[in-house]
């Protein structure tokens, strides 16, 4: 009988999946496989190993539900005490931490590590859009926020939403809540709404829109980057450029228990800092569009609260927390 | 020819060796659980969802494999039809009308081969139907804002009713079920969480794949449980198989039925929420219109099982095409799939064509393997799979229950995606002993968010003005068609179903 084949085949796998060595460093994605987390975690332990600053294969298990909220509440409720335990991150956890979105957590439950790079966002509009920079698009939102309607691939009030906010609030636009933002199922649907015409501009990152650039449908006015980004992307404009002071980097890094030890803490500190310093991570960066973003440490906890504070002043601007 | 050097291409990315084993283990798997009584397409399709993930495959392989079951249970669902009159599945409740009969005759060979025979022809024809369809809805799809995108939502549940449900009553209520479930979660337009009683867990909403398990695969294990001691094999053995291969007059005999059926089911599978029941009731019921002249029909007429076999298998294809190139489903198991493509973290879509050309085109190339590997396993197999029917099911349901457990487990990690499992399948339990539909459940589940999404998206974007929902010809004319769809059925269907019953009480009942 096939069908008990199957369910042997399931069941054996189960048990490999199941027996794994527990003294292992380990990286928890907080979502499926194939998304950024889940690209953090393997890829930097990947790189790791292949720099010989770990020993063996690092342990990437996969832990999704509620946007990340599901493996915070493990590592602060069960895994406190684990100095092999690292959790990928990004901007979208500090969103979430500020936002109160993972219940009865905070970002001082756990020990920010190190960032591994960054996504900056950009600010789009189809390739026949008579507006042609920042300023304009921002000048069209002041005189009537209702013609314009932008569109990104979070939920209101995620990042997508943010980064625009960010930049309107940066342009001098008092009332943040006026810009009509739409909220699509990830940056593709965005910028497919885009084409079609049903909106005028698009927030999002830089991978998300670079196919769309490549094959000349939309145009980027801004990028939200200290300055120019390497590369091929060195054509497109900084906000701050064209006189609108708003950075936005989609950051990518990591977190570990807050019950980790001093030692441990500097030790993979250490192991992060010496990974982003090689030439071998330089290519990853290039070849991911990921631009960089040098903090480790006390640097990155600073930055993380900072960055906390930064979004709870916005989504109590616009209303999503009080 | 642009499309063509686009399938070759498939096929590179389909014969591989790797691939080939899925799609013969996909269309063995597919068969068996569409012969069992009970286990249809969907379900098929979605207990085998947790072995894709635990092998590890990827998103092209994993396809392969799930349509193969999907391409497979459509032709198993002929054979528990034929041999036992109970439809393995239920498109394959018409081949029951006429397969029997011809199986009580003496020629259950001839009716299984036959159905075979019109069962490639039908998905044969349906492939290429969505490989020269697909991109012409791809260039369309850019057409569509999200006011377009809502009627289309709409259409989907005021079709979804018709005339393959009993009640349509019913068919509304479980709708509206899974369009409430579907509001579980963060709500993306405000980014205020719904219905989540601060479980982090409901924050992402209900997992499709867990709702699917436990509506479909548990609740067929608690209706297993409560009548424990039926069994499907007394019947079979008794059967007298007969000719494994139908005599070529009756295979020309029914050429021209198999032509027309298959562009008929085509049809229906394209439309959303019409999918392969329906494809193979207006097959059936056209045919028997079109051609029978003798009043020979619902007595053992080849014709009669030809009809509904191809109707049902090409709209199985058909109902590809909007999953596809529009992200909506045309059936429950395309529902399935379409939950499968996002897990997977692909987005069907206008873009899947551009973004994923490898994943569309090596599945449709799949098909073609597929179709053929089934044809080839189907003839001369006939009396092996009938053999499955005679496994008892109190060895077959504690292996589904125990693959549905280790597979939702396999794919969270998480115990409380178990519990909301079973508490799916004891609502699925619940819902059947009360004729309740279950493939709405899930049609509003998976297409609640988005339906529900791109009508505040339609009306934010034009300020808060409703009229943008009909603005546009193309919005338009989807609402006319919803409109005419959810209306059709109710005159036409009334005159219909009563034949239906009246044929059925001549058969003697169809259990379920």
């Amino acid at each position: 009988m096939k069908l008990f084949g199957t369910s042997g085949a399931v069941a054996a796998a189960m048990f490999a999946l199941s027996g794994v060595a527990a003294s292992a460093q380990e990286c928890i994605a907080p979502a499926n496989p194939g998304g950024g987390w889940d690209f953090t975690c393997r890829q930097v332990g990947k790189s790791l190993q292949d720099l010989g600053l770990i020993d063996q294969t690092m342990q990437v298990v996969n832990l999704a539900g509620g946007g990340g909220g599901v493996a915070f509440a493990e590592v602060v409720n069960k895994r406190g005490e684990d100095n092999e335990l690292i959790v990928a991150a990004s901007a979208a956890t500090a969103t979430r931490l500020a936002q109160g979105a993972y219940p009865g957590n905070t970002m001082d439950q756990v020990r920010w590590l190190a960032a591994i790079g960054a996504d900056y966002g950009v600010v789009a509009v189809a390739a026949d859009s008579p507006v042609n920079t920042l300023p304009e698009l921002l000048d069209q939102i002041k005189a009537d926020p209702a013609s314009v309607s932008v569109a990104g691939g979070s939920a209101v009030g995620g990042w997508d939403h943010l980064k625009v906010l960010i930049a309107a609030n940066a342009y001098g636009i008092e009332d943040v809540r006026s810009v009509k933002y739409i909220a699509f199922d990830g940056g593709g649907e965005a910028v497919t709404q885009l084409l079609a015409g049903s909106v005028q501009a698009f927030t999002g990152d830089i991978s998300e829109a670079k196919g769309f650039v490549d094959s000349g449908d939309i145009k980027v006015i801004a990028v939200l980057a200290p300055e120019r980004l390497p590369g091929e992307f060195a054509d497109f404009p900084t906000a701050k450029e064209q006189g609108v002071d708003a950075i936005g980097a989609n950051w990518r890094g990591f977190y570990a228990p807050g019950g980790m030890t001093d030692e441990a803490y500097g030790d993979w500190v250490g192991k992060i800092g010496d990974l982003y310093a090689s030439d071998e991570w330089k290519e990853v960066m290039a070849a991911n569009g990921l631009a960089p973003l040098d903090l480790q440490g006390a640097d990155f906890q600073n930055f993380v609260a900072e960055s906390v504070g930064q979004i709870q002043t916005i989504s109590k601007e616009i209303g999503i927390i009080k | 020819m642009e499309t063509f050097a686009s399938l070759a291409d498939g096929f590179a990315i389909a014969l591989t060796w790797q691939n080939l084993m899925l799609a013969l283990l996909g269309c063995f798997l597919g068969t068996i659980m569409g012969a069992l009584p009970g286990l249809g397409p969907s379900n098929g399709v979605a207990i085998l969802i947790p072995l894709a993930f635990t092998l590890g495959l990827g998103a092209t392989p994993s396809l392969i494999l799930l349509t193969s079951v999907y391409y497979g249970a459509m032709y198993g669902g002929r054979i528990s039809s034929i041999l036992l009159n109970i439809p393995g599945d239920e498109p394959a409740m018409m081949t029951c009308l006429d397969g029997h009969p011809m199986a009580k005759k003496g020629f259950a060979g001839e009716a299984l081969s036959l159905s075979g025979i019109a069962s490639f022809v039908g998905a044969f024809l349906a492939t290429w139907g969505l490989i020269f369809l697909a991109p012409q809805l791809v260039k369309i799809a850019l057409l569509f804002g999200p006011a377009e995108y809502f009627a289309l939502f709409a259409l989907a549940f005021m079709t979804l009713g018709g005339v393959s449900s009993t009640n349509q009553a019913k068919s509304a209520f479980a709708a509206a079920l899974g369009l409430g479930l579907a509001t579980i979660g963060v709500d993306t337009q405000t980014g205020v969480p719904r219905f989540t009683f601060g479980e982090v867990h409901l924050y992402d909403g209900l997992d499709f794949l867990v709702a699917i398990v436990g509506l479909f695969a548990l609740s067929e294990v608690f209706i297993f449980l409560e009548h424990r001691h039926g069994g499907s094999d007394a019947e079979g053995r008794k059967l007298n198989i007969g000719r494994l291969y139908p005599p070529m007059s009756m295979v020309r005999k029914c050429t021209p039925t198999m032509l027309r059926t298959s562009f008929l089911g085509f049809i229906a599978g394209v439309l959303p929420g019409a999918g392969a029941s329906l494809g193979s009731f207006i097959s059936y019921s056209m045919e028997k219109r079109l051609v029978d002249k003798e009043n020979t029909f619902g007595t053992g007429d080849p014709r009669g099982v030809a009809a509904p076999e191809a109707g049902n298998n090409a709209a199985a294809g058909g109902a590809l095409v909007p999953m596809l190139a529009l992200g909506v489903p045309g059936s429950g198991t395309t529902a399935v799939l379409l939950a499968v493509l996002l897990a997977l973290n692909i987005t069907p879509g206008p873009l899947l064509f551009t973004q994923n050309p490898d994943v569309v085109w090596g599945l449709i190339a799949a098909l073609f393997i597929a179709n053929f590997m089934l044809l080839a396993m189907n003839i001369p197999m006939v009396g092996l799979f009938t053999r499955v029917l005679m496994v008892p099911s109190r060895i077959l349901m504690p292996i589904v229950a125990m693959v549905s457990f280790v597979g939702i487990y396999g794919i969270s990690g998480s115990s409380f995606d178990l519990l909301v499992m079973i508490g799916f399948g004891v609502m699925g339990w619940v819902l059947r002993k009360l004729d309740v539909p279950l493939v709405p459940i899930i049609l509003g589940t998976l297409l609640g968010n988005s339906m529900e999404n791109n009508l505040r998206r339609a009306v934010t974007i034009d300020n808060g003005n409703w009229w943008t929902l009909i603005d546009s010809p193309l919005s338009i004319a989807l609402w006319a068609i919803a409109i005419i769809g959810f209306v059709l059925p109710l005159i036409v269907g009334a005159r219909v179903k009563a034949k239906m019953h009246q044929r059925r009480d001549e058969e003697g009942a169809i259990s379920d």
